[in-house]
């Protein structure tokens, strides 16, 4: 409750302007501000805590090596599928870390063409973020493959096998060019929005090699007015490219699912409700990293309350499009009338896996409804608590598609259990570790917030100083 | 070549807005404007068209969704039909999904290239240390002294009222600035 932030009320006037454009950036930041703040935490010692998490991360991280060395030499039989259920963690663990990585181009492409203006405290590091989670997801299914050496045949070229191609019509195909298409994308837009950033880095830098290297990247960046026109320009080409492209990528892999005749999988929902899923559970990522940086890096001036209440209202909206979206699967299974569907489900509320079903439902539906609260979404601990969950919620979301649906397939002396093996759970825990040493990594060596659109939305200056004139405490 | 230059600094974008307008309508040929982030309105003011970088993007586009689907349909119906789950060979629907992420794909790195291309961006190029504090707070117009008539002393009266920080006269060779 301590953190709850309220910022002070104005006088009359400034109250009615406040309302009607809240102030992004609190703390009266100039310019140079800015870039004074942004760059801190780059330019001093890193701080013994980034070190813990440091260690910690990539302790976890090793721990992922070993296990996947130990599988990929002894196969994967080493993890607890059986004939049954043939998929189960690693689909899992794929699908969770793609519905992270949506957050990342929603804010900075979806929010980008909706001119939501708090975007730009939080994009930098929710792209970062998509990055290195579309990375760990892109590992899994190489993984999967059981001999990832070969993974070069998914490519379409020419070979010795006939040339025996690819086969287009296959889902999974279609995956391996939307998940390839989308880390390429997110890593060009993540790229193109750093360039004036370095620039700013390389200018402000001793010789030295950070300024060599910011050098380097920034590409001779020098915000010429008319780059800055053409820069623009991209910018909204880019946003405009990634928009469709996050909504298919997810939609692609829903139809990993949706196009097998598995019931549980086989249902024209899967598209819709595997992107908002996504889109819920990226927004809790960003909600977790983005509270824990904003008070490691003392960033509460730029990623304010308001920041975090306006992606709470959006992790509600989304939460209930995923809840309605449980609703609408159990109403089309009993009204389809087909055995099996309705089976499927009745197993999953109430079968083995029941325990994760509603594990999944209460973290992703029910709990998420604080939400409507406005004390609740304005208190950081409180949201950083709910981000958890939903993490936790979308992961079990995931789990109860994949294994529900396989476990009790149509014939009964079929059916079987999963549990994973310890060599699946590391896999999991040193995907964690890669995806936070990666964040790590970034947070301590490049700006964490996109110092150049900060700039642009900073409060007039001048009307700010008129203002302050008028209240006769002119600064 | 060498041209002679005057660099205006400001504190404010709204007094580089001011003074490019003034600027422009005494007729004084404006090179350039170097702000440390997009100014609203700053391409209006300096009179720059639309950018036709949308066109390669278009183009490139194009060329990832119909080179795709032409590929798409030659593997799966001339080089080698396979049957899959008796669909057609030649199954469009089937073919979109990768087709649309290869227009995405060619679209987003042809105009990133471009982009990079025309504004000529490459690794290594070396800058002008005077414009270092552009990229922090400081928003510089570059005018082109080359023109008889042009007089410091009344550009300087001109720009005085918009909180000129510093004005600065370079002679340059080689055309650019940067």
């Amino acid at each position: 409750m301590a953190e709850t932030e309220q910022q002070q009320p104005e006088p009359a006037a400034t109250e009615a302007s406040e309302l009607l454009r809240p102030t992004l950036i609190t703390g009266g930041k100039t310019p140079a501000d800015v870039t004074r703040d942004i760059c801190a935490p780059m330019e001093g010692r890193p701080t013994a805590l980034w070190w813990g998490a440091l260690s910690i991360s990539l302790t976890a991280l090793l721990a992922g090596v070993v296990a996947v060395t130990y599988q990929i030499a002894m196969g994967i039989g080493t993890w607890g599928l059986n004939r049954t259920v043939g998929w189960a963690f690693d689909i899992t663990n794929f699908v969770f870390w793609v519905g992270i990585g949506h957050a990342g181009t929603l804010i900075s492409a979806v929010l980008f063409l909706f001119r939501q203006k708090w975007r730009t405290s939080v994009n930098r590091s929710a792209e970062a973020m998509t990055l290195f989670a579309v990375v760990c997801a892109g590992l899994f299914p190489v993984i999967h493959m059981g001999r990832p050496w070969l993974a070069f045949w998914m490519a379409p070229y020419p070979n010795t096998r006939g040339s025996l191609w690819i086969n287009f019509k296959s889902p999974l195909l279609w995956d391996v060019f939307a998940i390839s298409t989308y880390l390429l994308i997110s890593a060009v837009f993540w790229y193109i929005g750093l360039i004036p950033d370095l620039a700013t880095i390389r200018d402000r830098s001793k010789p030295g090699w950070r300024k060599s290297l910011a050098g380097i990247f920034s590409l001779g960046w020098v915000g010429s007015a008319r780059t800055w026109h053409r820069y623009e320009t991209v910018y909204m080409l880019l946003a405009g490219l990634a928009t469709p492209l996050v909504f298919s990528v997810h939609t692609i892999v829903s139809m990993d699912f949706a196009t097998a005749i598995i019931p549980g999988w086989h249902t024209t929902i899967f598209p819709p409700y595997f992107v908002a899923g996504a889109i819920f559970s990226g927004l809790a990522m960003v909600l977790t990293l983005m509270i824990i940086a904003r008070k490691v890096m003392q960033l509460e001036n730029y990623i304010t309350v308001l920041h975090i209440e306006t992606m709470c209202k959006l992790m509600l909206s989304m939460g209930c499009i995923v809840g309605l979206a449980y609703g609408t699967e159990f109403f089309i299974a009993a009204f389809s009338g087909n055995p099996y569907e309705q089976f499927v489900f009745l197993n999953r509320a109430a079968g083995p896996f029941s325990w994760a079903y509603w594990t999944m439902v209460s973290c992703n539906v029910m709990i998420p409804q604080l939400l409507w609260f406005r004390p609740l979404r304005r208190n950081i601990a409180f949201v950083f608590l709910i981000s958890i969950v939903v993490n936790i919620g979308m992961w079990f979301e995931r789990f109860v598609i994949i294994v529900t649906s396989l476990h009790r397939d149509f014939l009964p002396s079929s059916w079987a259990d999963y549990t994973p093996t310890i060599i699946e759970i590391t896999t999991l825990i040193g995907s964690f570790g890669l995806f936070f040493s990666c964040f790590l990594l970034f947070c301590r060596f490049l700006p964490t917030i996109a110092m150049a659109e900060v700039k642009g939305v900073l409060k007039n200056p001048r009307r700010a100083a008129k203002q302050d004139s008028s209240k006769g405490d002119a600064a | 070549m060498s041209d002679r230059m005057l660099l205006a600094t400001f504190e404010h974008e709204e007094d580089l807005l001011d003074a490019v307008e003034v600027v422009r309508k005494k007729g004084c040929k404006i090179i350039d404007a170097y702000t440390p982030y997009a100014v609203h309105g700053l391409d209006r003011a300096l009179g720059l068209r639309p950018s036709r970088l949308t066109w390669v993007c278009f183009v490139c586009g194009m060329t990832g969704a119909l080179g795709m689907l032409w590929f798409e349909y030659w593997v799966g119906a001339l080089a080698w039909a396979v049957d899959v789950g008796g669909k057609p060979w030649n199954s469009l629907p089937s073919n979109v999904p990768v087709a649309f992420e290869t227009a995405v794909l060619f679209a987003g790195f042809g105009s990133v290239f471009a982009l990079l291309g025309v504004s000529r961006l490459f690794p290594g190029k070396q800058v002008l240390p005077v414009l270092e504090r552009v990229t922090d707070d400081r928003f510089v117009l570059l005018l082109d002294e080359t023109d008889a008539q042009f007089d410091v002393s009344t550009i300087k009266a001109m720009l005085s009222p918009f909180n000129l920080v510093a004005l600065e006269e370079r002679v340059v060779s080689g055309g650019e600035l940067q």
